[in-house]
């Protein structure tokens, strides 16, 4: 077994014999020298995100586009995404060692699992809010099936489809943090090395806070480029 | 029994950990069993149901009335932007360095937690009601109040019930970590595995997933059982909302 318990991890004493420090306090002083301990964390967080988000995205296009050709198929797979959802990602992160070890992987599987439903339920409801009317122009104006789907549906589902990657976003930043169970590093190790420090706890969870919003500042730009006509009508 | 166990590898053993006591893995004390297991298990429903009661007496009031009086856009979306991007395990660390440990400090994080979902889902919730059928019950002569008890909140329920159970569900989910805090929950076996080893951990594990999967089911069924019949051709999933529709689907309803 490789797992490493985490009262295991060292608890690296706070750098000088500051009494701000000392006392656990909120120090300016230790956070500008110790700034740079955060980065690599950060840099695992950000892996942590976009890595689950972007592999999430891929499968519940592929789902959402079945689930689009056969109607049936969309119930069922709300209901097994739905229980992945449900399951707690610290349960989840311990369940799964047994099969895929300590590590990335476990976190990778366990993250993936939770966007899915957040995904898959915007795109189609996005691809199901387009008007029928503008389906029927687009077949009649002699467009195939799979051109509607990609020249007319999906672009118009554009909006609801970046409001899902936005929210699935926010929350893997959020579950990410618990990564630190499965062995996968993170800002949550960082929290966790020392949960007593104020100013650890403020540097650790305000860059995830701060990660998460820059994320979703960045998906609504993206969102913002891929819909000229909604700026234009704007 | 002991056969099957063996096949299951490291979950025969972790559910074994669950029946039976057993010796702690740095010697000494008895770990693992029912009775163990019963006690932390009553500390996170407890915890658990003190959180959800208390944020849902605060948000769904507040949500229904911002709702009913079609002002708190902004309110809803900003609730659940912030309840989103803030972590669990950083709002608890947050409380633990700031405020301290025990029960009443793990409960105020779980109610932070809880209250999100809980103002979207009623807020969107309430927003959803037809117009006219408010209109309409208006032209009837009903007052605001009647409005909101026999119009509204009956059609806003399902969603308001969607609410409670995405917050029953992460609040189970996080009340696991509350052993950082000295709050002996199901999570214990987790956060000490000097203690208890990996095979504590994955039994608690088990543990908490099978727990959240029912809370999830029953709330499920709460919603179901709440949905007024007109509304039950709808899809069921689409009166479960983690943000407000996005701009163009208010334009086309």
């Amino acid at each position: 077994m490789t797992w490493v318990p985490i009262a295991q991890l060292q608890i690296e004493e706070a750098g000088g014999s500051d009494s701000c420090v000392a006392s656990n306090g909120f120090c300016p002083d230790w956070i500008v020298e110790n700034i740079d301990r955060y980065w690599s964390p950060l840099l695992e967080h950000v892996f942590l995100t976009v890595l689950p988000v972007a592999i999430g995205f891929a499968i519940s296009m592929g789902l959402a586009i079945l689930a689009h050709r056969r109607r049936w198929l969309t119930g069922p797979i709300i209901a097994v995404t739905g229980i992945f959802f449900a399951i707690p990602s610290v349960a989840a992160f311990f369940l799964l060692q047994p099969i895929t070890g300590l590590g990335y992987t476990t976190a990778m599987v366990a993250l993936v699992s939770y966007t899915l439903l957040i995904i898959f339920r915007n795109i189609t409801t996005g691809l199901r809010n387009v008007p029928a009317e503008t389906r029927d122009a687009a077949l009649g104006q002699g467009l195939t099936e799979r051109q509607v789907l990609f020249r007319v549906e999906l672009p118009m589902a554009v909006p609801e489809i970046m409001a899902g990657l936005r929210i699935a976003t926010s929350t893997t930043v959020g579950l990410a943090a618990l990564a630190v169970f499965a062995g996968a590093g993170g800002l949550g190790s960082e929290i966790l090395i020392d949960k007593r420090f104020k100013s650890n706890v403020i540097v650790a969870g305000g860059l995830a806070v701060l990660l998460a919003a820059a994320f979703d500042l960045l998906i609504l730009a993206v969102q913002r480029l891929m819909t000229p006509w909604q700026r234009a009508r704007a | 029994m002991s056969v099957t166990m063996a096949f299951l590898g490291d979950f025969g053993e972790a559910i074994q950990f669950i029946f039976q006591e057993r010796e702690s893995v740095s010697g000494g004390v008895q770990i693992g069993g029912i009775p163990e297991l019963a006690a932390f298990g009553a500390t996170h429903m407890i915890v658990s149901i003190a959180a959800i009661a208390i944020a849902a007496a605060l948000a769904i009031p507040l949500a229904l009335w911002l709702g009913h009086i079609g002002r708190g856009d902004f309110m809803a979306t900003a609730t659940s932007n912030v309840g989103r991007a803030v972590p669990s395990l950083a709002l608890l660390a947050f409380f633990i360095s700031f405020v301290g440990l025990g029960y009443t400090n793990v409960i105020a994080v779980l109610v932070l937690l809880a209250i999100p979902p809980l103002i979207t889902n009623t807020y969107v919730g309430m927003r959803q009601v037809d117009r006219e059928t408010v209109d309409a019950a208006r032209g009837q002569g009903m007052t605001g109040m009647e409005i909101v008890r026999k119009v509204e909140l009956p059609l806003a329920l399902p969603s308001i019930f969607g609410g409670l159970r995405t917050s029953a569900v992460n609040v189970v989910a996080t009340a696991t970590i509350a052993p950082l805090a000295n709050v002996q929950t199901l999570g214990e076996p987790i956060i000490t595995p000097q203690t208890y080893g990996f095979v504590g951990q994955l039994g608690a594990a088990i543990l908490v997933a099978t727990i959240t999967l029912i809370v999830d089911f029953i709330f499920s069924r709460l919603q179901r059982a709440v949905t007024p019949a007109g509304l039950k051709l709808a899809e069921p999933a689409a009166r479960r909302h983690f943000s407000l529709p996005t701009k163009r689907r208010i334009k086309s309803t």
